[in-house]
This record gives C-alpha cells, structure tokens and sequence, in this order.
C-alpha cells in the first residue's frame, strides 16, 4: 500500500544550522493499517508526515502509493489521494468561508474546479449527514464561518475536510494536542471511527502513549530521524503503557547525550 | 455641491476598485501594479478607438489587463518575488509598455468621437441622444458595473470562486485538498488586474483622452475607497466586499470633488488621501488591539479584514 525507501532529508545543508531531519527510513504500510508513530521532540516524526504528503522535497529515496511512484508528485498532486491533519486547528480549514463552502472545497478534491456552483443543493444534504455524524451540532450551522467555531469543532470539520472523499492515505500528526482533554478524546473517537468506517490506511503522531497503544494495529518509534522500533502483532497487544515508556525514554535519552555532545 | 462628473468617475472606478478588492481582500496578496494597469486599459482602449475598434478596445483592455496580472502572479509564484516587489516590477515595465502602445505621453480621441456614425466613436456616443446628453454616461456605466458586480458574486460562488477565495484565506488548507493554490493566485491576479485595466478602457471613453500619468495615486485611491466603504459594510463576506468597495470609491470621488471646490488642487489630494488612509489604519489597529486584548488569544483567523 505505502512503501518508504530509504528516505534522507537534510535541513539547512552546509550551514552551521546543518540537521538531519530523517536518516535512510523505509517503512511499509499494508492496506487499511493504522500506525502510530511516536518520538520525542525533535524526532523527525512530523518531518516523516511533510514528506509523504509532499512538503519537503527528500534529498534521496522513493515513496510508492498504492503501486503508484510519487516521489516527484507536487504537493498538491499529492492531496488528491491523501488527507491529513495538523496539531493547529487553525491550519485545516478556511475562517472567513462558511461550513458548507469548506466543506464543498474538500468534497471536489481530486477534481479540477470549475464554474459550477461550489455549493449544490444535492450537496447540503450530504453535507449535514457527515457533519451529525460528528455530533456536535454543526449539522444546523453550514452558513456559519469557520472562523466563529471553537478549536474542537474546528479540528472536528478539518477530520471531515481530509475523509470526506476517502483518502488512500491519512496523516495525523497530534491532531488532538491542541484540545482540552475531553474534546481531545471525542476527537480521537470520532477518528478511530471514520479511520475504521472507511479502513483508511493511517499514520498518527502522538505523545500520548497510552493513545499509541489503544488506537490502531501498530506502533512505531522514531528517534533522530531513524525507525528504531516496530510494535505489531502480540507483542504489541502484550505492550504496557509502562515498559513503552521505558523504551521512549532510552532513545529520548539517546538522542539528548548525542545533542549535548554536539 | 452635486457633480455628475464626480458620479460617472466614481462608477467608472467601482470597477477599478472592485479589482483591487479581488487582489488585496480575496487574495490576501498586496498587489501594486493598479496604477501601471489602468494606464494599460487607457492605452489599449484609446488606441483601438483611434483606429475605429472602440468596442473591440474595451474588451482588448480587459484581456491586456489579465495579461499583465498574471505576470504578476507568476513573478509571485513561479520566481518567488515577494508581492509587493512584484507589482513594483509590472508597474515599472507597464511603463513602457504603455508608452508605446500609446506612442506618445497623451492620446486624445479625435472630437469626431462625439458624433454618431462616424467611424470613431465611443462606447456612449449610441446613448446620447437617447438617455440625455447629462446622464447617459452615469447611466450606461451604471449598468456594466451592475454586471461586473453580479457576475463577480456568481464567480466567488463557484468552485474556483471558492478556491480562490481558500487561498486568500488558508493556503495550508487549499494545498491539503488538492487545489493549485498558485494557479489560483495567477488567476486571482489576473482577474484582479483585468477589472482595473476595464475600468481605465472605459474611463478613456468617458474623458476622451489618455494620459500617461493617469495611473498616478490609483492604488492608493483605491485602498482608500475599500477602507471607507467597509466602514459602511462591515460583514467579511463577498456580497458586502463588492458594495463596500463601490460605495467607498463613490464616496471618495465625492470628497475628492467637494475638495476641489473648495481650492485644493489634484496634487494636493494625493498626500490628502495617504493621510486619510494612513489615519483609517491607525483606528483600526488600535481598535483591534484592544479586541485581542480583550479576547486573549482570538479563535478566528489572523486577518483583519
Ligand atoms: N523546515 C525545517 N527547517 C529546518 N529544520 C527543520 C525543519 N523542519 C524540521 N526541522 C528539524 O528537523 C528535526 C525533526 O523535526 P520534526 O519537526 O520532524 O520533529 P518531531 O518529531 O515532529 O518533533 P515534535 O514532537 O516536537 O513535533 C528537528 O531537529 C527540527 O529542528
Ligand atoms: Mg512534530
């Protein structure tokens, strides 16, 4: 489904500001797998998610989706066929449109826009179906503008933008990092549902080990903009919250004393 | 106090304004090259007006406009120049090019323009006689930029409409679905230009002439217009972003004529309307300091529009 061949990004290259933002990485995805991805600052994780989608170009490697070489796809090429999700809530939708004008700008995805009405009548019905889904009351409020939403119900919509035509691939990078606990914790439901609804192929970043673990069928740990561990299968089910902290910390460790002796 | 002259100018730059709109408002993207591109529809229309094409003028400057918006557009995306020096750059080589298109610092049409029959005429020679020779022209314009203004909402509600206006608003998010956000800018840029290069192909019909250093203070004429007419029409959606900027360029006009019979001459309203402009901004970023203030960190978008 995804495949990740030795992936090499090197930022600011032959400047004293010289970092390495991943390392020869490969990793391959099976359909409808959901991988968390977990790290410390610094990590390379979000660096990983530009990647694929296309916002850093990689300096070497190739990345294939579904039997399809993109390595050389622009970004926007790209969003055709993968959704994703930022820590800002603010990032994923437009302010001063309305629900259902961003929500139609998400519905042609794919398509080359054209003088048609963005917002059909057919569409509205469509529209409101998805948005009860979330419930959160948004269903009634499609002319209201984003802007006046609060960042729960933002991220919520930005969750529908990126799955509302189904992406092959679903990039989450702590997309519930910056809500309140329980709004956070709807949002991940409301996540794990539609990921499991649609069986979307899906990575997400998150500092939360416990979500890591509960979500999804694998897990993975980067540490400086390496792939150090794979968690799938039993050995992941047998995991405690505990013992992955402990392998967390060993690499977030690692990778301090190496900065340190920079 | 009330001039006609002041009226027809005024709606004649609605247009001009309703492209800065797309520019500065929808796009996001300060755009300086007004005062190159209405001098380009001056030169375009008044040039194939001479050779007895008036029709054909208008339509030419509106293209020539979007012509010289999407240079813009593509010195902003494709070579990574920051906007504002890229509208520098059209404006200076606008220059030129309307010096040459033009031949000469100041093209008059020829007086025979006025008569009907003849092969030069303008665009409001055909409704003089049947409008009334004071109003036809405030009249005529009236309408096109009656058109302009409709076709401009439908256009903002189409599916490129909206992605145009996702890429002033977000471009994170219009990259993330898919759309060219700098094809959209190109376009956005073009439109933009293509209204306020129209607006100069009529303004010539109206004075009958086209001077070179038309173009002289339009940018700022126009910021001006928008910022008085969102005083009027507060809302940030389209609909009100269309009437505030032909309100506020009607307004202006006004002013700018009353000043007129009051002594001020044209030069002086220039530094008159930079202060003007300058004194608008300066209310409302105090205003919307104290909003966030007030708010903490505001939940909206950063744009104060
Ligand atoms: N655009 C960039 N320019 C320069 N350096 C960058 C850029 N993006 C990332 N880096 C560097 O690459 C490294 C990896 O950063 P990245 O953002 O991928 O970390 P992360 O794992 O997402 O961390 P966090 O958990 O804090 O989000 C860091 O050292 C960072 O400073
Ligand atoms: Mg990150």
């Amino acid at each position: 489904m995804l495949e990740i061949k030795d992936f090499s990004i090197t930022f600011n290259k032959g400047t004293v500001d010289e970092r390495k933002g991943l390392e020869n990485f490969s990793l391959s995805l099976d359909d409808g797998d959901f991988v968390t991805v977990i790290g410390s600052n610094g990590a390379g994780k979000s660096t990983l998610l530009n990647t694929i989608c296309g916002s850093y170009k990689v300096d070497s490697g190739k990345i294939v989706l579904d039997g399809m070489d993109i390595t050389n796809q622009k970004e926007h090429r790209r969003a055709r066929f993968i959704g994703r999700l930022f820590q800002d809530p603010l990032r994923g939708t437009a302010p001063h449109m309305t629900i259902e004008e961003n929500l139609a700008l998400a519905y042609g995805r794919g398509s080359r826009p054209g003088l048609a009405f963005g917002v059909k009548k057919s569409d509205e019905k469509i529209f409101k179906e998805k948005l009860a889904e979330l419930d959160l009351g948004l269903e009634d409020r499609l002319k209201t503008p984003v802007g006046l939403l609060s960042g729960g119900q933002r991220q919520a919509l930005t969750l529908l933008i990126a799955t509302i035509v189904t992406p092959k691939l679903l990039l989450l990078d702590e997309h519930t990092a910056a809500l309140d606990p329980k709004t956070a914790d709807k949002v991940m439901e409301l996540t794990d549902k539609i990921i499991k609804k649609h069986s979307i192929t899906t990575l997400m970043i998150t500092h939360n080990i416990r979500n890591a673990l509960d979500y999804g069928n694998k897990t993975i740990l980067l540490s400086q903009g390496r792939l150090v561990l794979v968690l799938e299968g039993e050995e992941r089910k047998s995991m405690t919250v505990e013992n992955l902290m402990k392998l967390y910390s060993t690499t977030a460790a690692d990778s301090f004393s190496d900065k340190m002796i920079l | 106090m009330f001039s006609i002259n002041a009226l027809e100018l005024g709606l004649i730059f609605s247009i001009m304004t309703m492209g800065v709109f797309v520019s500065l408002r929808i796009l996001n993207i300060p755009d300086l090259s007004v005062d190159g591109s209405i001098v380009l529809g001056l030169a375009v229309s008044s040039y194939f007006t001479i050779h007895g094409m008036p029709i054909l003028g208008i339509f030419l400057s509106f293209f020539a406009g979007t012509l010289a918006g999407a240079v813009t557009g593509l010195l902003i995306t494709k070579m990574k120049i920051q906007p504002i020096l890229a509208g520098i750059l059209t404006m200076t080589a606008l220059y030129t090019v309307n010096f040459r298109i033009m031949g000469r610092p100041n093209l008059d049409l020829p007086v025979e323009t006025k008569r009907l029959g003849n092969d030069y005429y303008t665009i409001f020679t055909p409704f003089e006689e049947l409008l009334g020779k004071d109003w036809h022209v405030v009249i005529v314009v009236s309408l096109i930029v009656l058109i302009i203004a409709v076709l401009l909402y439908l256009f903002m509600k189409t599916q490129i409409g909206i992605s145009l206006r996702a890429t002033g608003d977000n471009e994170h998010m219009v990259r993330a679905t898919s759309i060219n956000a700098d094809g959209m800018k190109v376009l956005g840029l073009a439109l933009a230009n293509g209204l306020v290069s129209l607006s100069g192909g009529i303004w010539a019909h109206q004075q009958q002439t086209a001077d070179i250093s038309n173009g002289l203070g339009m940018l700022v004429a126009s910021l001006a217009a928008i910022i008085i007419g969102e005083v009027i029409f507060k809302k940030t959606n389209v609909i009100s972003g269309i009437l505030a900027a032909i309100s506020g360029i009607i307004i202006y006009r006004y002013i700018y004529s009353i000043a007129l019979t009051f002594g001020l001459r044209g030069e002086d309203l220039k530094l008159i309307t930079a202060v003007i402009v300058v004194g608008i901004i300066g209310i409302k970023m105090i205003r919307f300091k104290d909003i966030f203030a007030k708010l903490g960190s505001g939940n909206g978008g950063g744009k104060n529009a």
